[in-house]
């Protein structure tokens, strides 16, 4: 096995923790963490795997600086909301609301 | 001329939203006026472009691909980017009247409005798989943000469910392109079918595929990854709504229809096709269903979405190994259906929002009475119904019926059973509207009547669908331009 190839693996299994976390965990910022897992999972798959056809290829490496950054936005814009959440509601999960939105009263 | 008209489409969006960042709600208001104009304009001159010399490939700034980004601007593209600029431009002027400017944190809604029309005009546009995402990823987050302009613990809740979803989809379908790039090493649509063109398929690289079509149903709310749409859909005010279910769920579908009818065929295969139409048809039976049994008024018009997103995916089988007419037949229905649902969803939505406005009430059976007092803003809602049941002459039935020739054509009958279906529960919810507003209450007008133009926009999107159906052929030659390879501005 080549590194490279293992670095894609890792990523492909750090992919599945953070989808794990995501679908599985209740808390708002541990689904946001491990959100923040499977991205690094994508983006290590993303530099990891182009690179067996002979040296490391520029291009993922930019995309993955651009995904980066869209994920920090993305982190940053969940965590605000998360917060506003809690102040509001005082509850850190999307579960067991007393009145759901679909149902409660308007 | 084309710098110009590219530079206005997708860098004056970005710079309206710095501007209005800036200001308060109501200088943000005309900022967003003059804005809206130039958009309209420049789109306009766009799509003339196109249908005089057709479509060309666009290195924005010079660059090409595979750094550089790599526009690709045809028929389909420019008719989605009118489109949007018709849509946007109603909801935008709806706004500016419908929310309230006291509110603080309300002025935040030209910004994320500015955002979000960029991200719209990147997605139509894009032509690599990697800037699409970023297109996609602007949307989302600006799509978000205006979710949670309601400010309730309640609309945060969908907001946050909304982003999760969002984003779960969009690192799916990042997955996929880094598999792709891996694979192919290329990141533009055109470029990984010319590889194919000269190489075999390689095994397994349908797998890629399948995740960033997957990740796209996500954020496009397929059945069963529906869950998320109708509450965000609901909870947002009037105009994010319009604009949420007219504009921002097509964008990803777009994505995945050009995905695949570009590579599907070398890389799907036939049980992928039908489990995706299968889906589809679930969520137009489902969706539809429960839009019948929905208490509130918004809810009905956010089930109704999950419904006829569900039609738009009936393009994986209508397209997987038919001939070439017939699939043809497939691709102009699905984008009436697209165009004639954005336009009449977005007519629902907003006058769905003067009825809200005007009976206080998000409740269906608030609505008693309103027919006598607001019969416009009731007319265009039904009017925008009639081309959902897409009864003719509206652009509904048109592209129902391109689809029922596609589903005979390609000897797949169970579909047209979906349409039926359909089109029977969607009648049922306009109805079931209908019936609760013409109930007759006894007592004065007790409901709030809001201002004339408010309730204009409605009617001239929901005239607008039906006399696409009229103007189909018009719509669809523009659509079918050819596309000059290798053209430059």
């Amino acid at each position: 096995m080549t590194s490279s190839l293992l670095y894609a693996l890792a990523g492909a299994i750090l992919c599945g923790i953070g989808l794990f976390g995501l679908l599985w965990l209740s808390h708002l910022l541990r689904k946001l963490l491990a959100f923040n897992i499977m991205g690094s999972g994508v983006f290590l798959v993303m530099v990891g795997l182009p690179q067996h056809q002979g040296g490391p290829d520029p291009v993922p490496q930019a995309l993955v600086l651009t995904g980066i950054v869209v994920a920090i936005a993305a982190t940053a814009l969940a965590v605000v909301l998360i917060r506003r959440y809690f102040h509001l509601s005082g509850m850190t999960g999307l579960e067991d609301e007393p009145a759901s939105p679909e149902r409660g009263p308007e | 001329m084309t710098l110009w008209l590219m530079a206005g489409l997708l860098f004056t969006p970005l710079a309206w939203a710095v501007l209005t960042l800036l200001t308060d709600f109501s200088r943000g208001r005309l900022v967003t006026w003059g804005g809206i104009l130039v958009q309209v304009l420049v789109s306009l001159g766009l799509w003339l472009t196109v249908a005089r010399d057709g479509g060309f490939h666009y290195g924005l700034g010079g660059w090409q691909a595979p750094l550089g980004i790599e526009l690709r601007v045809d028929g389909l593209a420019v008719t989605f980017v009118l489109l949007t600029a018709v849509v946007a431009s109603a909801c935008g002027l709806h706004a500016g009247v419908y929310i309230d400017p006291d509110k603080p944190w309300h002025r935040y809604f030209w910004p994320l409005f500015w955002f979000l029309w960029s991200g719209l005009n990147v997605v139509w546009l894009g032509g690599d798989l990697f800037n699409l995402y970023v297109g996609l990823e602007l949307i989302s987050l600006s799509a978000v943000g205006l979710v949670a302009l309601g400010g309730k613990a309640n609309a945060l809740r969908a907001s946050l469910r909304y982003l999760l979803a969002a984003l779960l989809g969009s690192l799916v379908y990042l997955l996929g392109v880094a598999l792709m790039y891996g694979q192919f090493g290329t990141l533009s649509i055109a470029g990984v079918v010319s590889w194919l063109g000269v190489h075999p398929v390689p095994a397994g690289s349908g797998l890629a595929l399948a995740l960033m079509v997957t990740g796209l149903a996500l954020k496009t709310a397929l059945f069963p990854l529906h869950r998320w749409l109708p509450p965000a859909h609901g909870i947002a005010r009037s105009p994010v709504s319009a604009l949420l279910s007219a504009l921002v769920v097509k964008a990803s579908f777009y994505m995945a229809a050009r995905l695949w009818l570009e590579l599907g065929e070398p890389l799907g295969n036939l049980a992928a096709a039908q489990l995706v139409g299968l889906l589809g048809s679930a969520a137009v039976v489902w969706g539809s269903w429960l839009a019948c049994r929905q208490p509130q008024l918004k809810q009905v018009v956010a089930y109704s979405s999950v419904a006829q997103i569900g039609y738009l995916f009936l393009l994986f089988p209508l397209t997987y190994s038919v001939s070439e007419s017939v699939s043809l037949q497939a691709q102009q229905g699905i984008t009436l259906q697209v165009i004639s649902h954005a336009l009449a969803k977005a007519a629902m939505f907003l006058a769905a929002g003067n009825l809200i406005l005007s009976a206080g009430s998000n409740r269906v059976d608030a609505l008693t009475g309103v027919s006598r007092f607001l019969p416009f803003s009731l007319f265009s809602f039904g009017l925008a119904g009639v081309s959902l049941m897409s009864l003719p002459p509206t652009g509904g039935f048109a592209a129902k019926w391109l689809l029922l020739q596609a589903s005979l054509g390609s000897g797949q009958w169970w579909w047209i059973l979906v349409m039926l279906i359909g089109g029977l529960l969607s009648a049922a919810y306009v109805f079931r509207i209908y019936r609760a507003s013409f109930l007759e209450s006894a007592g004065p007008d007790r409901f709030y009547h809001p201002a004339r133009s408010l309730e204009v926009i409605p009617m001239i999107l929901a005239l607008l669908a039906l006399g696409l159906g009229l103007a189909s052929d018009q719509v669809l030659s523009v659509m079918a331009l050819p596309f000059e390879e290798g053209g430059s501005p």
